[in-house]
């Protein structure tokens, strides 16, 4: 199994280390070109030195996913304005938002190192400088620049580490990057996937530092021959990391997915359509729930999978109750006339958020219904997702069964079924088609007051592709055509502690079972 | 007082306040030196002798009256302009640490635009001048001696052939023999090159061996003005009576102890 785990990984390297070394020599180019100047121009005014360095330093406080995070909505802003005065819109996911935020972390420790290094340099060598004659260009150019250089490089180092550091973090806001290891492999449990993209990102930066390293001894020691080979390493990396993208061009179809393992599953499923139909597919693994939708609506992806209660709730901010039926065509036309989105349909199951315990746990307590939960809540403690407690359908259980419980943890989807399983949690935010109802004997507690809105899995297309012929004939005979068992098999392969199946192996599978080979 | 029909450089009413003009560094001071003379500004440290050297190239702006060299105002020129006709030299040195010996004599002619093998002549030239071996313009300034550094920075102030020099405690970091041998090789080049040269020590009895004229300086005035021997022989301020007895006191003592020397005990 890890041998196969490895060769996965290892598959799949090209197509994440290229966009992580664009992204990460972008950004720091881009940092580089904005500091160096900025250095020059706050070294000698102090008045204009400390606010300066204290912006820089307090980007620098920010989390790097929070930093990357915040660039979405920004640029969604931002994008609004320019389609209103220009006529176009700019990105506002992937490469976009990543570069900026990056750029803006590689920029501390260029600026402070820039800065450091010219107001180090002797005054004595300054004043002689002038004394021969030298316009202050000259000095800064041909004295102050060559004397500061070696400073300025081990602050260029600790942004290049930095920035390949935190170039993974560009996965859930839709840049591949080698966060997509980490992210993925986090959700579906699969550490050596983990593991691997710490290691590859790890060399990177080594190897990053290595050429830098050799660049800035041949600056201190004035060796060419050190420096151009640091130039040279430097320059061979990125344009190697760059030839995948040249000879691939850009793809016809990007398809989106959320950050668990039945939407990296259905992704694959889709793709693996598309092109049968002759088409290239890029994946955007790993969106934010909120971030799917509003990438889709902006054409940054062109489809994905969401499920009708998400968008009921959180998309179209809906608080009532309708029959399944009903609120699926509601959901079709508001979709349609508000935001230029297709359904294209529903793929057959569930996923529903339920409230899950262990069977027998259940059975001690006398529990099978919310109604029964109620009663002993008091006693017990929920886990749940990140999101489930901050969503509209808690509030409306909450409401509904009068729940109240001794305490509530959030965790990662995957812990959370391992901290059922210790006892650590009583009752869990569940998804009723997840792989690990069956395999972890959990028991779904029933909804007697239907207070929880329906989950079904339905297919959405960008705007732009509401008439995409190719698009609909490759995805309609998914419609209807995936039975809840058979993505909770699916599910379970990916999920499962031993003998792990990747997403893709798991979306032949799926297609297998289901007689939906393309 | 020395005149010459037209001073080369005219400094008149030169007034210099570093704090917005509570105190005077330079205090509307007056002064004309003639071509080819060696001027020594002699003072205490505070007495403003710097800040008027400075005010001569323009590496201080002076807040009141002005510096005319060849009767021209200094601040109708550009200032580097200025400055590459004028050669500098001070106690720091200032040697570029990331060029070369001959790169650092060069400068001020590749500033103005030399040929490469005209500025390679003009190297090999000035090392002679200065007394270094020719193979030195390989070197950086680090492998040199404090001595060695302080003569390449004389080279490089006197590259572009300027006829003006300004120096501002030129030898002052230098052990008393080094400094001794540099000062005098100094006025020989002087002499030699017909060089017109405002130097800053706050050494008299240097003064008194070099200069052709000594200008003293008390609290951002001139306080006397006149030929070593004359100052010496008679000066009107207390102070600086004073200032000029040391050296005399000085040579008696020596005189004295050369004397008891050589009479056999």
């Amino acid at each position: 199994m890890t041998d196969k785990a490895w060769s996965d990984a290892w598959s799949l390297l090209p197509a994440y280390l290229t966009p992580h070394i664009v992204l990460s020599a972008a950004a720091l180019a881009l940092g580089l070109l904005v500091s160096l100047p900025l250095a020059v121009a706050i070294a000698g005014r102090p008045r204009l030195r400390w606010p300066v360095l204290a912006v820089a330093g307090l980007i620098q406080t920010i989390p790097g996913l929070a930093l990357l995070a915040l660039f979405y909505p920004l640029l969604l802003a931002l994008s609004a304005v320019t389609l209103h005065a220009f006529g176009f819109a700019i990105p506002a996911l992937g490469f976009l938002p990543t570069l900026i935020a990056l750029t803006l972390y590689a920029m501390l420790p260029i600026l402070r190192n820039g800065v450091a290094g010219l107001n180090g340099v002797d005054p004595d060598v300054v004043e002689a400088a002038e004394g021969v004659g030298m316009t202050p260009r000259q000095v800064l150019l041909r004295v102050k620049a060559p004397l500061a250089a070696p400073v300025v490089m081990a602050g260029v180092r600790t942004a290049a580490v930095w920035t390949i550091g935190a170039a993974t973090l560009s996965t859930p806001v839709g840049q591949t990057s080698l966060g997509n290891y980490i992210f993925t492999g986090l959700q579906t449990e699969n550490w050596v996937s983990v593991l691997f993209g710490c290691i590859a990102a790890a060399a990177l930066a080594l190897v990053a530092d290595i050429f830098l390293g050799l660049i800035e001894t041949g600056l201190a020691q004035r060796r060419h021959t050190r420096m151009a080979l640091g130039v040279a390493g430097l320059l061979l990396g990125t344009l190697a990391g760059l030839t995948p993208l040249l000879a691939n061009g850009t793809a016809t179809y990007t398809i989106g997915a959320k950050n668990f393992s039945e939407q990296f599953i259905l992704a694959e499923l889709m793709g693996e359509r598309l092109k049968a139909e002759g088409a290239s597919v890029a994946h955007k693994d790993g969106l934010g729930s909120a971030v799917a939708f509003r990438a889709l609506a902006h054409d940054d992806i062109d489809v994905y999978v969401d499920y009708s209660g998400t968008l009921w709730s959180n998309v179209m901010g809906r608080g009532d109750m309708l029959r399944r039926d009903v609120m699926q065509k509601e959901i079709a036309r508001w979709m349609k006339a508000e935001q230029g989105v297709t359904v294209l349909g529903p793929l057959g199951f569930e996923n529903a958020y339920v409230l899950a315990m262990k069977r027998d746990r259940a059975a001690t307590l006398g529990v099978s219904t919310l109604d029964d939960l109620a009663r002993v809540a008091p006693q017990l403690v929920i886990g749940s997702d990140i999101e489930f407690l901050s969503r509209p359908e808690w509030t409306a259980l909450k409401d509904a069964y009068g729940l109240s419980f001794k305490g509530q943890r959030s965790f990662n989807p995957t812990i959370m079924y391992r901290a059922l399983e210790t006892g650590e949690v009583d009752v869990i935010s569940a998804f009723s088609s997840d792989g690990r109802m069956a395999s972890l004997d959990l028991v779904a507690l029933g909804d007697p007051k239907q207070a929880a809105p329906a989950y079904d899995a339905l297919i959405l297309l960008a705007p732009k592709r509401a008439n995409d012929e190719r698009l609909k004939r490759a995805l309609t005979p998914l419609i209807g055509a995936i039975p809840v068992e058979a993505m909770r098999a699916a599910n379970l392969a990916v999920d499962r502690d031993a003998d792990k199946a990747s997403p893709a192996q798991a979306a032949r599978d799926l297609a297998a079972t289901l007689h939906l080979q393309p | 007082m020395p005149d010459a029909p037209c001073p080369l450089i005219e400094v008149k009413s030169l007034s210099k306040s570093f704090d917005g003009g509570r105190g005077f560094a330079v205090a509307d001071v007056s002064l004309a030196i003639a071509a080819g003379s060696l001027v020594a500004l002699v003072g205490s440290s505070g007495s403003g002798k710097t800040t008027l050297l400075k005010c001569v190239n323009r590496l201080i702006e002076p807040d009141k009256g002005e510096v005319r060299i060849d009767g021209v105002d200094v601040n109708g020129m550009a200032a580097p302009e200025l400055r590459r006709g004028i050669g500098y030299v001070f106690q720091g040195v200032g040697l570029f640490p990331h060029m070369r010996v001959g790169e650092n004599i060069g400068i001020t002619p590749k500033l103005l635009g030399w040929p490469a093998e005209k500025i390679d002549a003009r190297v090999a030239e000035l090392l002679d001048l200065v007394d270094l071996p020719r193979d030195h313009a390989r070197r950086f300034p680090h492998m040199l001696s404090g001595g060695q550094r302080q003569r390449v920075g004389v080279a490089r102030a006197i590259a572009a052939r300027p006829r003006i020099m300004l120096m501002d405690e030129p030898f002052g970091a230098l052990d008393p023999v080094t400094r001794d041998d540099l000062g005098s090789a100094y006025r020989k080049l002087h002499d030699s090159l017909g060089m017109t040269t405002l130097m800053v020590t706050h050494d008299v009895q240097e003064a008194a061996l070099l200069a052709d004229r000594i200008v003293v300086m008390k609290g951002g005035r001139i306080v006397a003005d006149g030929t070593p021997q004359a100052l010496m022989a008679n000066a009107a301020d207390p102070d600086v009576a004073a200032l000029m007895a040391v050296p005399k006191r000085q040579a008696e003592r020596i005189g004295r102890l050369m004397a008891t020397a050589e009479q056999p005990s």
